[in-house]
């Protein structure tokens, strides 16, 4: 063991919390798993490990990605790990009943196979305390619209990297109009050739850049839907 | 003029300038295709001034780059076209072609124009899970493709990326067999099937044939 190997199990919660946030920050899952399990043990509740720990710890990941630090790969690394974190509070959260901020159905569109964003955003929707169901890839209108039906989602969200893709999203959204289903929808929508622009222009409630946008942008629009509820 | 350097080409891009009237802006990326098609068709009147290949992986950049290499040579040419597809910029780059009033390519993207844009969007239903490569994609895979992504450091990020894919297609614009078996190498490291298909230099050709007859 070499002298300057950290043992989580020694650190305080505040270290051990800080120690997380940098292993999330290099990729390091068993780390992250070895920190989930020491925080639970010590009865920290799985909702302040997941948004304490996790979520806060891949928000600075996030960050640095907006601004140039960080690179794809070590998003996903970091992702990873936050996943494998993820995987042991899961049944927990269930368990003892953490908040839920709202529901959202994801997924990327038709003809488009591109799901690193896409699962990046469910991820950290999740770490944020929404219900999110993956529809994957290659979703056609029909598949949005079961999906809505079904779970009745607060938030509909949209993914596309490809040029040629991207349009599709305004052919779900133009069906939902058609049906008059527009308005019981938060319809979010990211990928990279995405801008403001085109968001607007097929009639989506906002473009998200990143993850940590998409959280954001979910927040605040479930804070709206709220308070126009009690008005 | 010495040959060209394909890392060059990637990082740096290249000045290609002679005493022609027209000026191409190129995307690195099709450089030696741009050079033999002029070649082919003694098109001398043609200058070139490629950009960095790697902006494709920032296609973000890929607009103002190209705004400002337009602005910068302006005055120097009677015409300017553009030898960009859309790449990724969501329509960006062609708005501000047509702000700046010159002449782009049409298509979404290299894959498609070297293979004929028209060909290509009828692939598109049934072969979105194909992962395309050209000539100069081959040869710079691990500068364009395998480290950026960081496979070189963290191979097992490799089905993240590419566990939706099928197959790799190599789009190939010559008949080169040691480009051949590098592509199938490459299909082989990314766990894909692999399919070579000729395309020679596609619509490339008609729009520089735009460009050589501008006036």
């Amino acid at each position: 063991m070499a002298d300057d190997e950290i043992i989580l199990a020694d650190l305080s919660d505040d270290e051990l919390v800080l120690q997380m946030h940098d292993d999330l920050y290099d990729g390091l899952k068993e780390e992250i798993e070895d920190g989930v399990n020491i925080l639970i043990a010590r009865g920290w509740t799985p909702y302040d490990t997941l948004t304490k720990a996790l979520v806060a710890g891949m928000t600075i990941v996030g960050a640095d990605f907006r601004d140039g630090i960080l690179f794809v790969p070590e998003v996903l690394l970091a992702a990873n790990a936050m996943k494998a974190g993820m995987f042991i509070l899961k049944p927990l959260l269930a368990e003892t009943g953490a908040p839920r901020m709202g529901r959202m159905v994801i997924g990327t569109v038709k003809g488009d196979i591109h799901d690193i964003g896409k699962n990046l955003v469910g991820m950290m929707m999740e770490g944020a305390g929404f219900e999110v169901r993956d529809l994957g890839i290659n979703n056609s209108v029909e598949k949005y619209l079961a999906a809505l039906e079904l779970d009745q989602p607060d938030i509909l969200g949209m993914s596309a990297l490809l040029t040629t893709t991207m349009p599709y999203m305004k052919v779900v959204i133009d069906t939902l109009k058609e049906k008059g289903m527009r308005e019981d929808y938060i319809v979010l929508v990211g990928g990279a050739p995405l801008n403001e622009e085109f968001s607007k222009a097929i009639g989506a409630d906002a473009y998200c850049r990143d993850a940590a946008v998409a959280v954001e942008t979910a927040k605040a629009y479930m804070l709206r839907k709220h308070n126009a509820l009690k008005a | 003029m010495t040959a060209l350097d394909d890392d060059t080409l990637t990082t740096q891009g290249a000045t290609l300038a002679g005493s022609g009237r027209i000026l191409l802006i190129a995307c690195g990326a099709l450089a030696h295709e741009v050079l033999a098609v002029k070649r082919q068709n003694n098109w001398d009147h043609l200058d070139l001034q490629c950009l960095p290949a790697n902006l494709h992986l920032y296609p973000d950049k890929i607009t103002e780059a190209v705004a400002v290499c337009v602005e910068k040579h302006r005055a120097d040419y009677e015409a300017i076209h553009v030898l960009y597809a859309d790449c990724g910029t969501g329509g960006q780059l062609l708005e501000t072609c047509n702000e700046l009033g010159v002449e782009m390519m049409p298509g979404p993207h290299c894959y498609s124009f070297f293979e004929g844009n028209d060909v290509f969007l009828g692939r598109i239903d049934t072969e979105f899970t194909a992962f395309y490569l050209t000539d100069f994609l081959v040869r710079q895979f691990d500068a364009f493709v395998w480290r950026p992504m960081g496979l070189d450091r963290h191979p097992e990020l490799r089905d993240m990326y590419f566990g939706n894919y099928t197959k790799l297609v190599y789009q190939a614009q010559t008949n080169d067999p040691a480009l051949d078996a590098k592509a199938e190498d490459c299909a082989r490291r990314l766990g894909l099937a692999y399919e070579r298909r000729f395309t020679g230099y596609g619509d490339l050709v008609t729009a520089m044939a735009i460009a050589a007859a501008d006036q």
